[in-house]
């Protein structure tokens, strides 16, 4: 398993700064859930991660520096699932799942039997034996998030990042999404760093919570301790009661202010 | 099902070659060409009744046609795919993206200049003067077409294409009016003409179509990766630029390169690549070689009719191929223009 450090990580874009001097360690097996406000920095730090976004700071992985690495050797570590993934129509599934077998391929090599072998293991694993061979355009909202996963899982890092991975689904395929990413946490002991919307999803499912605000770490801990009252009205500028389940989930509900009955 | 593509388009390419070389005026019957053909091969002896004379107008009128449809056709596909591989554009060939007129002002000016003394070079100047215009042509498209339009969008780049040929086109009467002595030479050029090939012109062509298709051959894999875009494609590990760079300069060799020699034939760098994916499935490992070889096919049977249908003139082969391409291409933006 494999740890993921922060140090006074800052992203910016011209003369903005959307991400400044972000600290914190993921632990291995950890699952992270970045939440706060759009425009808070959650992407910008997913992405920087990637490699998709010039950061000052430094990112470690196992403790040392992931700016060293190439972007294959980085790919080898990290998968990233962006918040809305380019899906070739007519490409099929099983043709988009190899894409991820990409940072293990030389540049003008082709696929090994081994790499096709991981391949059709992730497609069993994933319950996507049948979908094989269809078109990804073909395919339903909660299949198209499972490809995506699929890839990433083809990639065989230990570091797993995940943009809104459930922005887009009904919330049955938002709890499948989840609970898949979980389990493939739990087998692989994959490291999980995500942002996430829904506060409550991200309280149930993740091990840690951190709050951004303005490109700013506010403040991070169990679901318990992030999601409060106070906390969600002074950065989402929200009108939420928590409530605390019997079984310690944490649920946020929005009310009217002013609305009978409160 | 999918390895079952490559034989039959290999097939079928040989029969467009053997069908390249039997039909025309004058010549021997029809069926002795192929016995004429194997007759030539080492170590085969066959009887085919073909006349020396007869031998002739097949080898060294209609063969080098052939040869020459070949390398052109499947020079514009495989560059028509490449481009559409690398650009995440469904309309763009080397025509649509200014390629073709650009690199048609490069060999223009090289026949206003000096083409007497220059074809006699050791190096002849006219596909590289066509490749300087065509990697000019292809780069302004580019940049005045993400510029304004964002990666996203289809038709930008196309219609900035649409504005570089203008411009290279405009240029290029220009320099013709100046140069009235060869505006005869340059137009049947222009329009598009492997009649009066030669195996000089397949000699000229011949090394800039082997080394551009073999670095898009090589490229077929991260064509495929391209497909998800930039972000996703560099998290995935791939150089993305330089990949692009290097596919855009080898599509513009070739195509330059062809349009140097063939003179503008249009619209086969996009019939051929979709009529591939629409049977083959859309993944470049299969693109990229089909397109080779059913654009090869293409080309040649395509030439056909030329030589018969207006005899003893000729039909030019730039004109068969906007007759079928065009509509085909409305076709194509009718069906694409709302999907992405």
């Amino acid at each position: 398993m494999t740890s993921l450090q922060f140090s006074e990580v800052g992203v910016r874009y011209g003369q903005h700064d959307a991400l400044s001097n972000f600290t914190d360690t993921v632990k291995p097996g950890e699952w992270l859930c970045l939440i706060g406000p759009n425009g808070a920095g959650k992407s910008s730090l997913l992405r920087s991660v990637a490699g998709l976004a010039k950061h000052s700071g430094e990112i470690r992985v196992d403790g040392s520096p992931l700016r060293m690495r190439s972007a294959k050797r980085r790919a080898q570590l990290v998968a990233y699932v962006p918040q809305s993934p380019v899906l070739p129509d007519d490409m099929t599934a099983r043709e988009y799942v190899v894409l991820g077998r990409n940072p293990f391929v030389s540049h003008f090599g082709s696929e090994t039997k081994h790499d096709w072998a991981i391949v059709a293991d992730v497609l069993e694993r994933l319950d996507l034996v049948d979908l094989a061979h269809r078109a990804v355009g073909t395919l339903s909202g909660g299949e198209k998030q499972r490809v995506v996963i699929a890839r990433a899982i083809a990639q065989e890092a230990p570091i797993l990042l995940l943009d809104e991975p459930t922005s887009a689904l009904d919330i049955g395929h938002q709890q499948q999404a989840l609970e898949l990413v979980d389990q493939l946490r739990k087998e692989h002991g994959l490291t999980v760093v995500s942002a996430m919307h829904d506060l409550t999803l991200a309280g149930l499912y993740s091990d840690r919570l951190c709050l951004l605000h303005q490109g700013y770490r506010v403040v991070s801990g169990t679901a318990a301790e992030v999601l409060r009252q106070e906390t969600l009205a002074e950065f989402y500028g929200v009108s939420a009661r928590v409530h605390h389940a019997e079984d310690g989930t944490v649920v946020v509900i929005p009310y009217r202010q002013g609305a009978s009955g409160n | 099902m999918r390895r079952w593509w490559i034989p039959a388009a290999g097939a079928l390419a040989l029969v467009s070659v053997l069908l390249g070389a039997m039909v025309g005026p004058a010549g021997p019957t029809w069926w002795r060409v192929p016995l004429a053909l194997l007759d030539h091969l080492p170590l085969i002896s066959i009887d085919s009744g073909v006349t020396p004379r007869e031998w002739t107008i097949i080898w060294d009128i209609r063969m080098p046609r052939v040869v020459l449809a070949a390398l052109v056709g499947s020079m514009l596909s495989l560059s028509g795919a490449s481009y559409q591989g690398v650009f995440r554009n469904p309309l763009v060939d080397p025509y649509l993206l200014g390629v073709a007129a650009g690199a048609g002002l490069g060999a223009t000016l090289v026949f206003t200049l000096n083409r007497t003394g220059s074809s006699t070079w050791i190096i002849d100047p006219l596909p590289l003067s066509a490749f300087a215009g065509g990697l000019l042509a292809v780069l302004v498209t580019y940049v005045v077409g993400t510029a304004f339009g964002g990666q996203r969008s289809a038709s930008t780049l196309v219609l900035a294409g649409v504005a570089v040929t203008a411009l290279a086109t405009a240029v290029q009467t220009f320099v013709l009016q100046r140069h009235t002595d060869v505006v005869r030479q340059v137009y049947s050029w222009i329009l598009g003409r492997l009649s009066s090939a030669t195996w000089g012109d397949v000699r000229l062509v011949f090394p800039y179509v082997v080394v551009s298709s073999a670095v898009l051959f090589l490229h077929r894999r991260l064509l495929d990766i391209m497909r998800v875009g930039d972000d996703e494609a560099t998290a995935l590990g791939a150089s993305v630029n330089r990949v692009r760079i290097v596919v855009v300069i080898a599509a513009t060799l070739g195509t330059s390169a062809v349009v140097a020699v063939s003179g503008l034939i249009g619209f086969v760098g996009i019939i051929v690549p979709h009529a591939v994916r629409l049977l083959a499935g859309a993944s470049y490992r299969v693109i990229v070689p089909l397109s080779l070889l059913v654009g090869a096919s293409f080309l040649i049977i395509a030439d056909i009719p030329g030589r018969v249908l207006q005899n003893p003139s000729e039909t030019p082969i730039g004109v068969v191929t906007a007759f079928l391409g065009a509509p085909f291409f409305l076709l194509l933006l009718r069906t694409k223009q709302g999907t992405r």
